[in-house]
């Protein structure tokens, strides 16, 4: 059914159809009104589920953890400083191997403080074990938290479900919501590989000396692998079922284009239209959006980016000393091609500042009128006058 | 005749990684014949979670569920969760910590949770200071102590945390002291708050660490029966928050526990006498809440 959501709900609404068993939240700007309206379905009962009102973030992961060892299916949700307090049960909860999804709305982290959206508080946690995967709206935001839950499930892996903060998650847009039946039918119940069991009493997740510690963390990086070729299943029965496609990269024009412009998230619709009409004008653009970030899709990009003479990737985050954390992932995915794409990187929208279709004109232009692309990620935006 | 309350119902394996006389160990014991055989224990990090047996084996035969050390309280509470979900109501989920993991680091998820009143049992076992990483102060340590971070003459000034008082305040349905030379005494708790389902419920453990105090091994009983003989620990019962029970009362100055231990050798006679009153006036609150809790009892009988 048709539903004018916004894209917080989107995702509540997904977590309500996928009927999760325990959610612990605690609320934070703008990730709040995913567990508000949670809270009321477990509260009217159109969710049968526990819901756990932690006193932090941290305790929001611990307190899912513990319930996933039980063999049930659950979710939380944060942003910024919520997630950065969580950093250590983000490992955790991989390390356990535990197929918790989690809503992620980006924000910036402070000081100061900065409640809009950029992608350093999700990329933050890179490292964590956590497939990540970003949304572009409110109905992509629904789907791919259906679809992470299967794909979490199928790899015995937690899932991260990332949107931007305000330009989805407090937007109201059309969303097809998907009937109970048809959900049902993509997402059986869970299935757990293992779970606490006192009568099968066995110590989860105990001290692990230097004889078996390796080969447990080489078992993430396999699930990390088995994940990339999972997403692509999952997305393919998914687009039977629900006929929405997704992709871990979605590409626009790219087979004939001289440069590509790079997006993640909610940028990738403003870039859709300049795109367009820039081909329209006879130029040779493509677009490439990257929703999978972790398992990072190095194949795909190589292939997609491969024979493409420039590319130039927007990135709403940065790593300090280094640049644009999209542009570098890129740039090592394609290192092992013989002739290799000239890689732009730019650095823009951070702490919420609009990325307006000026902006991506602009990387656009500079991207193809600079003729050797800079070490450094060039920063896009700037305002002159402010100096801090 | 009912079973003997000492009778070993095998839940622990024989052997585990604790030192010689630890009485983590022999708290463990005692607590699972109080809990049985439906128990899950969730242990963060503690001596605890290395006694219990690296991969892959396990020192209980009881579930555990090992998690990061603030974490004890919510992660049994997620655990509580899943199992209601599942329709098990029957079995215990317990957080067992050290005083770390609940007066310290643990303390915010443990209040969490008893403000929550999740209907879990959290058993801090107590030896007074970080042992797992060699004996460094906690805010469990007590006034006096020498320990690797409160060394020499910056022996710890500030006195121990009372967490039962804390916990007290969150009116949780019960909460008490056990000490391991009181093996009835402590299981008897132990089966009182399993059988007080539907809440939060809290069992301080007197647990002597001959390692990090400075006694000989062969003296973990002896030194843990002398804390509460000299009512440095006392053994009480607190039930929603508001009505004490003492257990027993002491009966010898506390010179005699403390100049037994290593980590409080260098106290003057004044220091033990400033100890003495401390405890006496810790005693003496206890007893005011237990009269007082008396007096509250007598009124509502008489209304009634």
């Amino acid at each position: 059914m048709r539903q004018v959501l916004e894209g917080s709900h989107a995702i509540s609404e997904a977590v309500r159809l996928a009927k999760v068993q325990v959610v612990a939240g605690y609320p934070i700007t703008p990730q709040t009104h995913i567990i508000e309206a949670i809270s009321q379905y477990c509260a009217d009962g159109s969710l049968k589920a526990r819901f756990i009102p932690v006193e932090s973030e941290h305790s929001s992961m611990a307190a899912v953890v513990g319930a996933a060892a039980t063999g049930v299916r659950t979710f939380t949700a944060t942003s910024s400083h919520g997630l950065a307090l969580m950093h250590e049960m983000l490992h955790w909860a991989s390390a356990a191997r535990l197929p918790i999804v989690m809503g992620e709305v980006n924000r910036a982290l402070g000081p100061g403080w900065n409640i809009w959206t950029d992608q350093s508080d999700s990329l933050s946690q890179r490292d964590t074990g956590w497939i990540q995967l970003y949304c572009e709206d409110a109905q992509d935001a629904l789907d791919t938290t259906l679809i992470a839950f299967r794909l979490a499930e199928t790899v015995n892996l937690p899932a991260m479900v990332v949107i931007d903060a305000f330009y989805v998650s407090h937007t109201f847009e059309p969303v097809d919501v998907p009937d109970q039946e048809t959900v049902d039918r993509f997402l059986p119940p869970l299935a757990p590989r293992f779970r606490i069991d006192v009568d099968h009493p066995q110590a989860l997740y105990p001290m692990v000396g230097p004889a078996f510690f390796m080969e447990m963390r080489r078992s993430i990086q396999e699930g990390m692998e088995a994940a990339g070729p999972a997403f692509d299943a999952i997305a393919g029965e998914f687009e039977s079922v629900f006929g929405r496609r997704y992709s871990a990269v979605e590409t626009v024009g790219c087979e004939d284009a001289d440069l590509v412009l790079v997006t993640t998230g909610s940028v990738t619709s403003t870039a859709r239209i300049i795109i367009a009409r820039q081909r329209e004008q006879g130029k040779r653009v493509g677009l490439c959006k990257i929703k999978q970030f972790r398992p990072f899709p190095a194949e795909v990009i190589r292939a997609v980016l491969g024979p493409v003479p420039r590319i130039a990737v927007i990135d709403r985050n940065v790593s300090f000393g280094s640049g644009g954390i999209f542009a570098r992932e890129i740039q090592s995915a394609l290192c092992p091609l013989e002739k290799r794409p000239a890689v732009y990187s730019y650095i823009a929208g951070l702490g919420g500042r609009d990325i307006t279709p000026e902006t991506i004109t602009e990387v656009l232009r500079l991207a193809e009128e600079t003729p050797m692309p800079a070490a450094e990620s060039g920063w896009v935006g700037l305002n002159p006058d402010v100096k801090p | 005749m009912s079973e003997p309350i000492n009778a070993d119902r095998g839940l622990t394996y024989p052997g585990n990684l604790g030192c010689p006389g630890c009485g983590a160990s022999i708290a463990i014991n005692h607590a699972l014949k109080g809990l049985g055989e439906k128990t899950v224990l969730v242990i963060p990090a503690s001596c605890f979670a290395i006694m219990a047996g690296p991969y892959p084996m396990t020192a209980l035969k009881v579930p555990i569920l090992h998690t990061a050390f603030a974490t004890a309280a919510v992660t049994a509470a997620g655990v509580r969760a899943g199992l209601d979900m599942q329709g098990d109501n029957e079995t215990t989920v317990v957080a067992w910590a050290g005083d770390g993991g609940t007066f310290d680091i643990g303390i915010q998820s443990l209040s969490g949770a008893a403000e929550r009143n999740d209907d879990i049992i959290f058993v801090c076992y107590d030896n007074e200071a970080y042992m797992n990483t060699g004996v460094q102060r906690s805010s469990a340590t007590p006034y006096g102590t020498r320990t690797t971070t409160t060394p020499g003459t910056g022996w710890k000034r500030t006195r121990k945390k009372n967490i039962m008082e804390i916990m007290a305040a969150h009116r949780i349905p019960y909460a008490a002291t056990a000490n391991i030379a009181f093996p009835d005494d402590f299981i008897r708790k132990f089966t009182k708050a399993r059988e007080t389902r539907g809440g939060t419920r809290f069992i301080h453990v007197f647990s002597s660490c001959p390692t990090g105090w400075g006694v000989a091994s062969s003296l973990a009983i002896k030194i843990a029966r002398l804390a509460t003989r000299t009512n440095i620990f006392p053994l009480y019962e607190i039930e929603n928050g508001t009505d004490w029970t003492l257990n027993m009362e002491g009966d010898l100055p506390v010179g005699d526990y403390l100049g037994l231990q290593g980590r409080f050798r260098h106290l003057s006679p004044e220091d033990l006498e400033q100890i003495q009153r401390e405890v006496e006036a810790n005693l003496a609150l206890i007893q005011e809440r237990v009269a007082a809790t008396r007096v509250r009892r007598a009124h509502l009988k008489l209304e009634a």
